[in-house]
């Protein structure tokens, strides 16, 4: 390992910019003659459009234009879709409702857009958007899960009897029915997985700017994926020809799943700005935030788990609904199926599965990806699950796990996944020790005299990333292959480009990229450059979610990076006359083993880009591209330990020490991996004790706004000890797991099983805030 | 419309702007300093956290007219040349950052702090005292550690003086 390669704790390149207000954001760009939109939004969870005045707001000062849906329809603007196609049990395909990017003439969720005001200022904007005037004729709102499905619910899409979208299932039904019949002990469980709002700290913007002579539009945005975005927005959404549009992700503050979609918003924006002939730009203000960006999660679960007299799990049946919301967001489909059941085997040996996934339209934001997307539902579900058995069977909560624990790799689960490595055991070793869990009951007996109630909780988390294997999501539905790509430019004097398709959002790309390749060369990463987020220098990429940028996007730098250090090993073979077989590169430096005759990399440079003296045959240059198409997901697991104590008189808990113990494979940079594992945790905490979006029966969304909705805050969350084991992964070049996602994933199960640990009562929902746990205290008390 | 005269970043500064236009506005629209960030719209989160006559004031809910005479430094101002302030080589060695988003506002808010605090600080003093500060990247963690590293480090430089 070298001083800057792999493994080591690099403080990041990036941060110069961001810790001195040097960062170039969406909003922070200007152009000559930009205007500002302001969107004109449903108040209304259901209604019709009657009609729609713009005449008052088109008088108003400053007013250029004022577009509504209609327009949009006229112009043969297309519809938002949804590119992952699920099957019904009966075969039928999903029942794609119709999302125009503003209604023409329903509007299906309170936010939903129905014009937009293109002004001189952002102020005059707003001013006249509260001048447009509509008139609704409100529906009946259909604004939860069991409101939608009822009998005589209000029916939102024509293509979509009763609501329901699809009803999914995999496993074995048959099989599964037999291993219940026969168990020894059957747990069952009614499991509500809330509904998130992933507020990345920057709203989302677009700032758009069509080139009328060039016939070319140019879209700032804050997207994980601006190629994405520019196939979308050409091919779907039928705004430009793709190579008449530019798009750039520059610096984007967070997205966590919620910036991968391509939404109303930029849509319209790129549009208008063609139609005005001005720039435009939207910034959206927090409760617009709330309103318009996808939530996440939101299932409600029946769970049931067979065992055999040896407390062994023969049998996991589950059925889930899942809302999705007003309309079908671009992932939707798959994330509470392809990536949550097919997680539903955990760390077990389980021999018989069988889920079945309704999901359901209603009144609300759409719903999609956020961090974990499926997976922190099903680890909910699995964890929770186990922890009840264990209070149930009455054996170590611990000790349960291990007993059913999956010791011999490859395994095949009955639900798709192949895992491929692991030591769960290494794992939960780890974290027992961390936590110092022979010291528990010690512990709980003085926080007792102290008038705590303490209590401990277990996860043992294993996920499914690197998304993906681009013929199997194929196969599974998905209308896009999740490969990624690299192209290595070495310039004529030695310094590196390295192109990229992944986008960093935080994530740190622009050091943990250049380690890597420093890592082979021997050379300092400063002069390693990297590049993304233009798709006019990156010719196309997926983009970074579903923790893929370690396993995938660096694969392909790996891969593009042999072909460049094969053709420079037979540039200096032929200049030194030896042997391709016998250069090594050290230090920056080709050099022919066991003698001192080297060339550096600058002078192979060159070499290559004068032509005066490469082998016969050889292009000139030294510049190579590789598309990597992972061959199998990565399975990062890991076992979480927390410890509460929990104040019986006001039902607040306080979090006296979190363990994460996690194997994700190579770590490319610790400190980096840390930051994820920490962010993730505290995601996953905020899940458990502070968060939930929350509608009232009408569809108006009450958590709106940072004062309604709990974000954590730094004195909601201790300090965290986080350590890792290893298990390379064996598919990719090297050894990654991914690490981006874990933390969401396996925290939130740890939390609950912690607090109902301590309270003695296992039936608590979340968030678990005090008023919630204080309740379930004192019903437990009244029980007893 | 007003005329408002300030100093921002030792610069004296003077605009003709609506009465009702927000300080942060004044400082990333009219005079291009766009390292203060807005990231809600309630006062919660701290993104758009300056200093206003040495105190951490959130520019977000601050009229253009309250400002009016006094001197304002925001993020940009707080390096001298190339040299960093303790606070920004703390969490660049720290790992304090991700995404970078709330990081301004962290470094300003974080400064106030070790300021308000000359005795010293401890972790649950930095995490209470960050409650105006939301982070969604980091877990706060390494802020936490960054504010203490830095605090040490202010202090240092303060006995050099």
């Amino acid at each position: 390992m070298s001083v800057e390669g792999i493994g080591a704790r690099v403080v990041r390149k990036e941060d110069k910019r961001f810790i001195t207000g040097k960062g170039k954001y969406t909003d922070d760009v200007r152009l000559h003659g930009m205007t500002y939109a302001s969107f004109v939004r449903s108040p209304h969870a259901h209604a019709k459009i009657k009609s729609i005045d713009v005449a008052a707001a088109m008088k108003m000062p400053g007013v250029v234009d004022v577009l509504t849906g209609q327009q949009l329809v006229d112009d043969k603007i297309g519809n938002l879709i949804c590119g992952w196609m699920i099957h019904s049990k009966d075969g039928s395909p999903m029942k794609m409702g119709a999302w125009p990017a503003m209604a023409p003439e329903t509007v299906r969720f309170v936010g939903n857009a129905v014009a937009v005001v293109i002004a001189e200022t952002r102020n005059q904007a707003r001013d006249a958007a509260e001048a447009v005037e509509v008139v609704y004729e409100e529906l009946p709102a259909a604004a939860d899960i069991r409101s939608a499905i009822a009998s005589g619910a209000p029916q939102l899409h024509p293509e979509a009897p009763g609501n329901v979208i699809y009803d999914w299932s995999i496993g074995d039904e048959a099989a599964t029915g037999d291993a219940f019949k026969a168990a020894a002990n059957v747990v069952s469980m009614d499991i509500t997985n809330n509904r998130l709002v992933p507020n990345a700290m920057e709203p989302r913007a677009a700032v758009a700017e069509y080139d009328t002579a060039e016939e070319h539009f140019t879209l700032y945005t804050t997207s994980q994926n601006p190629h994405v975005a520019r196939l979308v927005l050409s091919a779907f959404y039928n705004v430009a020809a793709e190579n008449k549009l530019r798009v750039i992700a520059p610096d984007v503050g967070g997205g966590f799943g919620s910036k991968i979609f391509i939404y109303p918003e930029e849509m319209v924006a790129l549009w208008a700005s063609k139609r005005t002939g001005r720039p435009v730009k939207w910034t959206s203000d927090r409760t617009e935030a709330f309103l318009t960006d996808a939530h996440g999660r939101d299932h409600l679960t029946k769970a049931e788990m067979a065992f055999d007299k040896d407390n062994k799990i023969i049998g996991l049946r589950v059925k889930t609904h899942a809302n999705l919301g007003a309309y079908m967001s671009l992932f939707s489909s798959s994330v509470p199926t392809y990536l949550y059941a097919t997680l539903l085997s955990g760390q077990y040996n389980i021999p018989n599965i069988y889920a079945e996934v309704i999901s359901v339209y209603t009144n609300t934001t759409p719903v999609d990806a956020y961090r974990g997307a499926g997976r922190p539902e099903a680890s909910f579900v699995m964890e929770r699950m186990m922890e009840t058995a264990a209070r149930q069977l009455k054996v170590d909560p611990a000790e349960l796990r291990r007993k059913n624990f999956i010791t011999s790799f490859p395994h095949q689960t009955p639900v798709i996944m192949a895992y491929d490595a692991g030591d769960f055991n290494a794992s939960l070793d780890a974290a027992l020790k961390a936590i110092d869990y022979a010291g528990f009951p010690a512990r709980k007996e003085k926080a007792k005299k102290e008038g705590k109630l303490r209590g401990i909780g277990f996860s043992c988390y294993i996920e499914a990333c690197g998304i993906a294997p681009s013929k199997a999501v194929g196969s599974l539905g998905a209308g896009v292959g999740l490969w990624e790509s690299c192209e290595v430019r070495v310039n004529p004097v030695g310094t590196i480009e390295i192109l990229t398709g992944s986008h960093s959002h935080g994530q740190g790309h622009e050091t943990t990229f250049a380690q890597v390749v420093a890592d082979r060369l021997g050379i300092p990463i400063g002069q390693v450059s990297i590049v993304h987020g233009d798709t006019d220098k990156v010719q196309f990429g997926m983009g970074t979610y579903g923790s893929r940028s370690g396993a995938v996007g660096m694969s392909a730098i790996v891969k593009a990076m042999e072909k460049v250090e094969a053709k420079a090993k037979k540039i200096v073979a032929h200049q030194l006359e030896a042997s391709e077989n016998d250069i090594v590169i050290e230090n920056g430096e080709f050099k022919v083993t066991g003698t001192d005759k080297a060339i550096a990399l600058p002078m192979v440079a060159l070499a290559a880009y004068t032509a005066h003296n490469l082998p016969d045959g050889m292009e000139p240059g030294l510049k190579e591209t590789a598309f990597y198409d992972p061959t199998n997901f990565t399975f990062p697991a890991g076992a979480y330990v927390c410890e509460v104590d929990v104040d019986p008189g006001t039902g607040k808990t306080d979090i006296v020490n979190f363990v994460a113990a996690d194997d994700f494979g190579r770590l490319i940079n610790p400190m980096i991996v840390e930051g994820q594992v920490h962010g993730g945790i505290a995601q996953g905490i905020g899940q458990a004790m502070l968060e939930g979006a929350v509608y009232d029966k009408s569809g108006q969304l009450l958590t709106a706004s940072f004062m309604d909705y709990a974000m954590p805050r730094a004195d909601d969350l201790p300090s965290f000890k986080v350590s890792h084991t290893m298990t390379l992964c064996p598919s990719n070049p090297l050894g990654i797991k991914g690490c981006g996602e874990a933390g969401a994933i396996g925290s939130t199960p740890a939390v609950i099983n912690a607090i109902t640990d301590a309270i003695g009562n296992n039936k608590l929902e979340m968030p678990a805030s005090p008023d919630r746990v204080w309740h379930a205290i004192h019903q437990q008390q009244a029980a007893e | 419309m007003s005329t408002v005269k300030l100093t921002v970043n030792g610069k004296a500064v003077s605009a003709d702007v609506e009465d009702r236009t927000l300080l942060v506005h004044l400082l990333r629209d009219h005079l291009g300093l766009t390292g203060t960030h807005v990231g809600c719209d309630t006062s919660q989160c701290g993104a758009c956290i300056v200093h206003i006559d040495g105190r951490a004031v959130k520019s977000c809910t601050t009229l253009v007219g309250q400002a009016n005479g006094a001197n304002v430094t925001t993020i940009e101002g707080i390096s001298k040349g190339d040299t960093l302030h303790p606070m920004q080589a703390a969490f660049r060695d720290n790992h304090g950052l991700q995404c970078g988003y709330c990081t301004p506002g962290m470094i300003m808010s974080a400064i106030d702090i070790v300021q308000r605090h000359p005795g010293g600080l401890d972790e649950e003093t930095v995490r209470q005292e960050l409650e105006g500060n939301i982070c969604r990247c980091t877990g706060y963690h390494n802020i936490v550690k960054s504010v203490l590293d830095a605090a040490g480090r202010m202090k240092v430089a303060a006995a050099a003086e």
